[in-house]
């Protein structure tokens, strides 16, 4: 690996975002899946790093779910985005940043459609009008929330409590990137590093200490692809492309996974659960998984969030020998303990996996 | 005042013009931006379709543009045109008088860190077809280490939009079979597959270069393109592609990559060339007067074109549009 | 309760595990068939393939790429009347490769 031919891309797909007075729309399913992550990106950029993010709470799904399951047109994929780009210039925004990478590539597509084909603009504009008497203006810039937190990931590394370094050892952890399909896929230039070597999770790794695994599958879906698992008969296939995932990136041994995706890490999580049971096998070690995290968490981690707080007993695969190798303390007792200390109750545990 | 005929590039092209028109009583003069005459093909080691030695037809040129005036490390800055003929300010601050021009400029090897998902510059024994034939003739490169297993990719900047070159290179099916071959007289042991879009035998022998590439090499021809270029845990290529004819995608572990890289427009002329008036064509190669009859010509009078600056071509394809273009430049000044 | 968990297999090619030993050995009697350039005349004009699978192309594929068990099933259905090898235009013989990789 010739590092310096990575660099040359990363220093050519640089894309201008500001960093400050954003418009900020949430996932539709990652406050179900990961509830901490979006938590502690508001918290990060508004109270540590003291950064304007504001939210409305008018905002809607982007579609983009059932835009990629085929269930409604693009136009009114289209018309649903228009109304959050009305919300956003009725509440004084003109920066754009979303937590779901399916929306930024919906956000995305749109936009360069709207680009080429002008007329299309101007239908939705009437069609947002007749439905909502609503008017939009189209960001001046868009942004994925994992491109902020690549632009501040260095002020995250200053204040920054538990590199990513095996405290035992001394090592950087081993860290695999997993980057969402419609984050640069589609259109290269609007993630920074392209396409090929993203550099917008590798940044993080870098900065807060940790090492980058590039293994073969690197670059392959997660297998989530809305179709493959929204369809009862097409799951084997998403199970199987995560399966290839795991199968490339074990021999490599990471300690972790780091994802900008809402599907990814719920897919690279859960059907780690889900092979273990029917192949036996499972890719950390001593019979552990490998913990697939997003990246709000794992900037969350560095920072010194208390692990329970980032919501991290919603992992299918146990967290605790991570936060063993980082040096975290955090308190079993609390694991199932909800916000004022309510006893939540435990989840049934599987005894293929470990997950404690 | 003699009848200068300014001749840019000192390749193939150049130094063949510049012969000939020698020999019908005008007086070329090579400007070459290099140090040294002989462009791309002197930096090759054996020719298709016989495997012969490049040098030995380097050399009689070199030969034969003896005693006439070359200068190199130079460029042109700055070319006029009047009644006379053209004034051209070199970088060395002389000035030359011509009555005509001979645009002799090449062609530039596409850069093989534009095709990023092949990994040329970032995986270790990804190489390109340049510098396998600088191994051929050096011996040397630390890359190729007694390599099992060799791929070669067909149209690399070749035949694609995305590159924004929709254009056939023309030479390179040729030469990705000819260095397969020669990997195999190398390295007798290694399994060498090429990954091609379409074999484009166009000229003689080369039909019978596949063919003995095929049945006497046992290299492995794979219809189907190279889309993605990974390392594994020991620094090997793992590689992605279609057999189109089985029609299954396909999964293999290389030693050794080799990049069959495109030809370009030599974009180093650009200014001089705009100065002169010649217009590019669709393929960003300078256009000439017409593809049939006008080959050399351009929509300027006195200034003309031969070899790889109007589309790939094969050296024997060069060398005789060079001969032509003398031909030409001896008529036009003829008939002034 | 079936949710459609499943591990479906690779559809890739995996050219670094397949057992190349048939197809080699037929080689060295049989230096041609190296050069089918999958033109599919064999195909076009099998009596077999009219009604059935049958490609020739498609066996020597099948070989080269770990598919021996599929290649000798497809097999089965060659008449032996040898229009293929009277049509090849690399002037493979065929009908004696189809003999050799059954014997």
């Amino acid at each position: 690996m010739i590092i310096e031919g990575k660099q040359k891309i990363w220093a050519d797909y640089q894309k201008d975002i500001p960093d400050d007075h954003y418009f900020y729309v949430r996932s539709c399913i990652r406050q179900a899946f990961w509830p901490g992550s979006e938590v502690t990106f508001l918290d990060i950029t508004r109270n540590k790093l003291g950064k304007d993010f504001y939210e409305n709470p008018y905002h809607t799904t982007c579609g983009g779910i059932a835009y990629h399951s085929d269930t409604i047109p693009q136009e009114t994929a289209m018309t649903i985005i228009a109304r959050q780009f009305a919300l956003m210039k009725e509440s004084g925004y003109e920066n754009y940043v979303c937590s779901c990478i399916t929306s930024f590539g919906c956000y995305t597509e749109t936009l360069e459609t709207w680009h080429e084909y002008p007329e299309l603009e101007a239908k939705i504009r009437q069609y947002l009008w007749d439905s909502c008497k609503k008017e939009f203006a189209k960001p001046k810039y868009l942004a994925h929330a994992s491109d902020l937190i690549y632009k501040f990931r260095f002020d995250i590394a200053k204040q920054m409590k538990f590199p990513l370094v095996n405290v035992k050892t001394g090592k950087p952890l081993k860290c695999v990137e997993h980057i969402g399909c419609h984050y640069s896929k589609m259109f290269p230039s609007k993630g920074f590093g392209g396409a090929e070597y993203p550099h917008v999770l590798v940044g993080m790794i870098e900065a807060w200490g940790g090492e980058v695994i590039d293994y073969p599958e690197r670059r392959h879906c997660c297998g989530f692809g809305f179709r493959q698992y929204f369809v009862q008969a097409n799951r084997g296939y998403s199970e199987s492309n995560t399966y290839k995932k795991f199968e490339s990136m074990e021999p490599y041994e990471p300690d972790l996974i780091i994802t900008n995706c809402p599907g990814c890490p719920y897919f690279l999580d859960r059907w780690q659960y889900v092979i273990a049971e029917q192949t036996g096998k499972t890719y950390g070690k001593n019979g552990y998984g490998i913990p697939a995290l997003t990246y709000e968490e794992v900037a969350g981690l560095v920072m010194g969030y208390d692990p329970w707080d980032l919501g991290l007993q919603m992992h299918q695969v146990a967290i605790e020998p991570l936060l063993e190798k980082m040096g975290i303390p955090y308190d079993p007792k609390k694991k199932y303990q909800g916000v004022n200390g309510k006893d939540l109750g435990q989840p049934m545990c599987p005894s293929c996996i470990k997950s404690v | 005042m003699k009848e200068n005929i300014l001749i840019i590039g000192g390749g193939a092209a150049g130094m063949e013009a510049a012969t000939q028109l020698k020999k019908l009583g005008l007086t070329p003069i090579i400007i070459e931006k290099s140090d040294a005459l002989g462009g791309h093909i002197a930096q090759w080691d054996r020719l298709f379709p016989a495997f012969h030695p490049a040098k030995d037809v380097v050399a009689p040129m070199l030969e034969s543009v003896k005693g006439i005036d070359v200068l190199l490390n130079t460029e042109v800055n700055d070319i006029q045109c009047d009644a006379d003929g053209f004034k051209a300010v070199l970088t060395n601050g002389k000035t030359i008088d011509a009555k005509a021009v001979v645009l002799a400029t090449g062609f530039d090897l596409f850069k093989a860190e534009r095709k990023q998902e092949y990994g040329y510059g970032i995986y270790n024994n990804v190489i390109t077809s340049l510098e396998l034939e600088k191994f051929f003739r050096t011996g040397k490169d630390e890359r190729i280490n007694n390599p099992k297993k060799i791929g070669f990719v067909h149209c690399v900047g070749a035949r694609d939009v995305k590159v924004g070159n929709t254009y056939c290179s023309k030479v390179c099916c040729t030469t990705a079979l000819k260095q397969a071959c020669e990997m195999k007289e190398v390295f007798p042991n290694a399994e060498v597959y090429t990954f091609y879009m379409d074999l484009r035998m166009f000229g003689p022998g080369y039909e019978d270069l596949y063919l003995k590439t095929q049945r006497d090499f046992d290299v492995k021809c794979i219809r189907g393109r190279v889309c993605e270029v990974s390392e594994n845990m020991d620094g090997r290529l793992v590689i992605k592609a279609e057999d189109t004819l089985f029609g299954k995608p396909l999964k293999m572990t290389l030693d050794l990559l080799v990049l069959m890289c495109s030809m370009e427009k030599n974009k180093s002329i650009d200014k001089i060339q705009q100065q002169l008036g010649v217009a590019n064509n669709s393929d960003g190669f300078m256009q000439n007067r017409d593809m049939y009859l006008g080959m050399n010509g351009t929509a300027k009078d006195g200034v003309f074109v031969a070899g790889t600056c109007t589309a790939p071509k094969s050296l024997p394809d060069t060398i005789a549009e060079a001969r032509s273009v003398a031909v030409e430049v001896f008529n036009y000044i003829n008939n002034k | 309760m079936d949710f459609g968990f499943c591990l479906s297999p690779s559809s890739h090619v995996q050219m670094d595990k397949i057992d190349l030993a048939t197809f080699n050995r037929l080689k060295e009697t049989n230096p041609d068939i190296n050069t089918c350039i999958a033109c599919g005349s064999c195909t076009a004009t099998c009596t077999a393939g009219n009604f059935t699978e049958m490609s020739f192309r498609r066996i020597l594929l099948m070989l080269q790429r770990g598919k021996e068990d599929e290649a000798k099933k497809m097999i089965q259905r060659c008449m032996l009347c040898g229009k293929c090898t009277l049509v090849c235009p690399r002037g493979i013989n065929i009908r004696k490769i189809l003999l050799d990789i059954t014997r």
